[in-house]
């Protein structure tokens, strides 16, 4: 009995190890991005960073102002929820209410078929497709655009939204929405009135995590909105995002320890601090707004 | 006579209600079939724009400067390198710390905090996995630019999407099934490994050819920690520099020519026949695993 767990010993050390592994993953994340920018943040002041208005790291006169990057990621965001919430949360309504289990089990994981798409090809079709039909409707649209970017994130974050505002609607007791029926509520009136408000934690959770997930999204949106730091609310513009100029400087050669290779963990910890804030904010509200039927 | 107004008022005021109703209803059906509507947009583009360029040559040809000449050898290769490092890192030590926290973890606030931290890590932008990547295995270790570095900033980046689906699989394990074994005598392990793990085995091999898959499209953290674009040979070892897949894709699809597009659109027509064939193997594991239920 003490042999065989004392043979065992490695191999619980190895499960604890891996276990381990994923703390220092998080430390390591941490560690790496705040020691590059420290550096960074001696050249250059964290007021020049949040407020400046210019971000051009990559020829003279340097400025280093992140926000035309902030307004490039959000436009991108805010864009793509535009797309993804009246749709998704529809589709959620549609399939939790309205559809037949056999439909529903037909469109579910026809959906997620949208999420499992690598995220260069919605790149590819934003440019080769979404643009172009842009451009039919909007002549002043550039070949580079926040809109495209912006519309193929709302559909790959579609399904998110989908999924999990169904599940969350689906968790709403029937004999709820039987009161409504009985007070002569229509089916419509039902799903607006009683089930979504019951659900509403649950999907207001997977709205911020598609926003986030929109966010920290790289592919797509370099390919589709470009690489000009541009500080504009025009979607059918060239714009940059945070992810997108870590791409950009990251396909030229620059030297390790130069300012600008600083600039990436600067922009990468900012993500970092964005996203982390945008994934507690969802599990916030789920938690504290979740309303419990038992 | 004061009734008759009133339930004509209702009557009405149903009406519209009932039209308001069904316009609702249609309005969600349109909005799912927006998806699928985009789903079959982007299939038909893509694939009336890469078919003429599918040939047993593009699978075997190098890229070039040339479209008719381009193909995506290397690219598979170093898709295929990539990939089976992947896994090598990322299996054990994935199920390794799911086997942990399901089996053997106490129950404190250090297991709390490393489980919420999985979901975190979760939710991390795949680029940020690339700058650490960059960070420490390509400068800090030395690694370089090889695929080792990119497969070991993969293995992290999957993990916790591993660890999270091989927990929901041993969860399903019933007690009754680990009572059995420690009754019979069994150390926790002799456990785990006999009875736990492997009826636990569909459900891990699917969540880990999930991983896998979304693996093999991911590009970002490849760029970041500088895989190349245009590679002319295949890798001879896990120290070589590489390219996969999606980066030789997001390389065509960036240059402005129309016949590099095509050349894109064929490639990526290559990635989702590979990706459909990752998929229905999880889909079939799943489907043996309900029906043995």
């Amino acid at each position: 009995m003490r042999f065989s767990r004392l043979r065992e010993l490695p191999v619980h050390t190895f499960l604890f190890l891996s276990t381990l592994l994923s703390v220092m993953t998080t430390v390591a994340i941490v560690f790496v991005l705040f020691k590059e920018s420290l550096v960074f943040f001696r050249e250059v002041s964290v007021f020049e960073y949040i407020f400046g208005t210019q971000w051009t790291p990559l020829f003279k006169p340097q400025h280093f102002g992140f926000l035309p990057l902030l307004s490039g990621t959000l436009l991108i965001a805010l864009g793509s929820a535009i797309v993804s919430v009246p749709l998704g949360v529809l589709t959620a309504i549609y399939m939790s209410e309205y559809a037949s289990a056999h439909i529903r089990s037909w469109i579910k994981p026809l959906l997620e078929i949208l999420s499992g798409i690598p995220t260069v090809v919605y790149g590819y079709f934003a440019l080769t497709f979404v643009t172009p039909l842009l451009k039919i409707i909007f002549p002043s649209t550039s070949v580079f655009n926040a809109a495209s970017g912006a519309i193929v994130v709302g559909v790959m974050t579609l399904p998110m939204i989908a999924s999990l505002s169904d599940d969350a609607m689906r968790s709403v007791p029937q004999n709820l929405r039987d009161a409504g029926y009985a007070l002569g509520a229509t089916k419509a009136e039902v799903s607006a009135n009683i089930v979504f408000p019951a659900a509403l934690s649950g999907i207001l959770a997977s709205v911020v995590l598609a926003v986030s997930r929109a966010i920290g999204e790289t592919m797509a949106v370099t390919l589709a909105a470009g690489a000009t730091p541009n500080l504009t609310l025009n979607p059918l513009e060239s714009v940059q995002t945070m992810t997108a100029y870590i791409v950009q400087l990251s396909l030229g050669d620059t030297p390790h320890g130069t300012l600008e290779y600083q600039t990436l963990f600067v922009i990468g910890v900012t993500l970092f601090i964005i996203t982390l804030f945008m994934n507690f904010l969802s599990e916030f509200v789920l938690r504290k707004y979740r309303q419990k039927y038992d | 006579m004061t009734k008759e107004p009133a339930s004509h008022a209702y009557a009405k005021n149903l009406a519209f209600r009932r039209k308001k109703a069904r316009v609702f209803k249609y309005m969600c059906f349109a909005a799912s079939m927006f998806g699928l509507v985009f789903l079959f947009c982007l299939f038909y583009n893509i694939f009336s724009n890469g078919l003429s360029y599918v040939s047993w040559d593009f699978i075997t040809h190098f890229p070039s400067r040339f479209p008719h000449k381009a193909g995506i050898q290397s690219a598979i290769w170093g898709s295929i390198w990539l990939m089976g490092l992947t896994a090598i890192f990322s299996i054990p030590v994935g199920v390794g710390a799911s086997v942990y926290l399901e089996e053997f973890a106490p129950k404190n606030t250090f297991i709390k905090i490393i489980e919420i931290n999985i979901s975190n890590l979760a939710g991390v932008p795949s680029v940020v996995y690339g700058l650490l990547g960059l960070a420490i295995f390509v400068r800090w270790i030395g690694l370089g630019r090889s695929i080792v570095s990119g497969a070991l900033t993969m293995s992290l980046l999957i993990l916790p999407i591993i660890i999270i689906a091989s927990r929901e699989a041993i969860k399903t394990v019933p007690d009754s099934l680990r009572y059995a074994a420690l009754a019979l005598g069994a150390t926790k392990w002799q456990m785990v490994r006999g009875h736990v793990l492997p009826s636990a085995m569909p459900g891990i091999m699917t969540g880990i050819i999930l991983s896998i898959s979304r693996a093999i499209g991911e590009t970002a953290p490849l760029l970041v920690i500088g895989a190349l674009g245009f590679v002319p040979f295949n890798p001879k070892g896990p120290m070589d520099s590489f390219t996969v897949l999606p980066i030789q894709i997001f390389n065509w699809a960036s240059r402005p020519q129309i016949e590099f597009h095509k050349l894109a659109a064929t490639g990526i027509i290559v990635l989702l026949v590979v990706l459909l064939m990752m998929n229905s193997i999880a889909i079939f594991l799943r489907y043996k695993f309900q029906s043995r239920k």
